[in-house]
């Protein structure tokens, strides 16, 4: 599962940075039908949360009314230099990460 | 006076450039598939992080560096990184030495099995879609630049009359709505130029990438049409004659749509 993470590289500590993730997945809704006629199975990002130097700093639990390849924006307070971690897990048990690191000076 | 008026003339089918009056659209007129949509679609494809086609363009850049085929060879192992930048514009293009129309995937495909000794990628096949998109990316904002002379230009008949050949249940040729009718409302949406600018591009109902050849395919089942194959001539004429309808729009790949 591909994934790009958007963060400042450097920021000044107590900064309100934005964080911005866009991560490739069908989020295939559970109530769609195949060419046979078959219902294909629900397989969501149901849930993606966000580290930051090991404390998380966001969840969501997502469901099938998100669009495919999810795009999740939020803010967060710089307060130490060190890694933001997003981890995601989906329906069918496949786990994503993805990390970038930021350097917080002051 | 008329010997100059004849011989302009001919200067101007030499140079490839088609008479104005031909053009339903005149270039000012011109307005891309982007202008169309809400400003919420319009950020997102301006949005070079968030826009999702960005996603086969990442896609794409690394399949770009990675050996494939017999020869073990790259895209990369020839081709520079940038020096794709004004490609994507100049399609669909005569190959000079098959003189045979190829489109951008087309042109991908016959680089991998005659040169990379590599089997060709799948038409929508999600590794096709992310080399496309890499590639039109690097024409970002260079208008459409086809061209319409020498052997192309048998093409381009060809494909000026699949756009104005009447199709299917409803009887409609492209130039119907697409001429005829654009910037009106067709139930919820307002009716494009139906240009090929932003393709590969995100399609909302799709909710994945796609070519303009599924596009095309979209129109036609709209107007229960028979649906040709991907990659057959007919779409391929067909695009020529929407590059040069669409000459001078700028290159958007890639493109957010409905």
């Amino acid at each position: 599962m591909a994934a790009r993470i958007q963060i400042p590289r450097e920021a000044k500590r107590g900064d309100v940075i934005e964080v911005r993730i866009l991560i490739q997945h069908p989020m295939e809704t559970g109530y769609r039908h195949d060419d046979v006629g078959h219902l294909i199975k629900r397989n969501v990002i149901n849930a993606l949360s966000c580290r930051y130097d090991g404390v998380e700093v966001f969840r969501a639990d997502l469901s099938s009314g998100i669009s495919a390849n999810p795009y999740v924006q939020f803010y967060t307070v710089a307060e130490a230099s060190g890694d933001l971690e997003f981890t995601w897990i989906d329906d069918e048990g496949e786990r994503g990460s993805e990390r970038q690191a930021i350097v917080v000076r002051g | 006076m008329r010997f100059a008026g004849l011989a302009l003339a001919a200067a101007a089918l030499a140079a490839g450039a088609a008479p104005a009056q031909e053009r339903a659209i005149p270039s000012g007129e011109l307005k891309s598939g982007s202008a169309f949509l809400g400003s919420d679609l319009r950020a997102l494809q301006n949005d070079a992080f968030a826009n999702p086609g960005m996603l086969w363009v990442e896609r794409g850049e690394k399949l770009w560096r990675e050996p494939a085929g017999k020869k073990n060879l790259a895209c990369a192992s020839c081709h520079k990184d940038t020096s794709m930048r004004g490609v994507a514009a100049s399609y669909p293009k005569i190959d000079k030495a098959s003189g045979k129309l190829f489109n951008l995937e087309g042109r991908i495909n016959q680089c991998r099995t005659e040169r990379m000794g590599a089997e060709p990628l799948r038409y929508e096949s999600e590794d096709l879609l992310a080399l496309t998109a890499y590639i039109a990316r690097q024409s970002l904002g260079l208008p459409i630049a086809a061209r319409i002379d020498g052997a192309a230009r048998a093409h381009f008949e060809t494909g000026r009359a699949a756009y104005h050949l009447r199709r299917g249940q409803m009887n409609l040729s492209c130039a119907h709505c697409h001429d005829a009718q654009w910037g009106k409302r067709l139930l919820s949406e307002t009716i494009s130029q139906g240009h090929p600018n932003a393709y590969p591009a995100y399609r909302m109902e799709w909710q994945t990438m796609g070519s303009l050849e599924r596009r095309l395919r979209a129109c036609l089942s709209g107007i229960r049409a028979e649906m040709l194959p991907y990659g057959s001539q007919e779409y391929l004429d067909l695009e020529l004659f929407l590059a040069w309808r669409a000459q001078g729009l700028p290159i958007e790949t890639p493109g957010v749509r409905r």
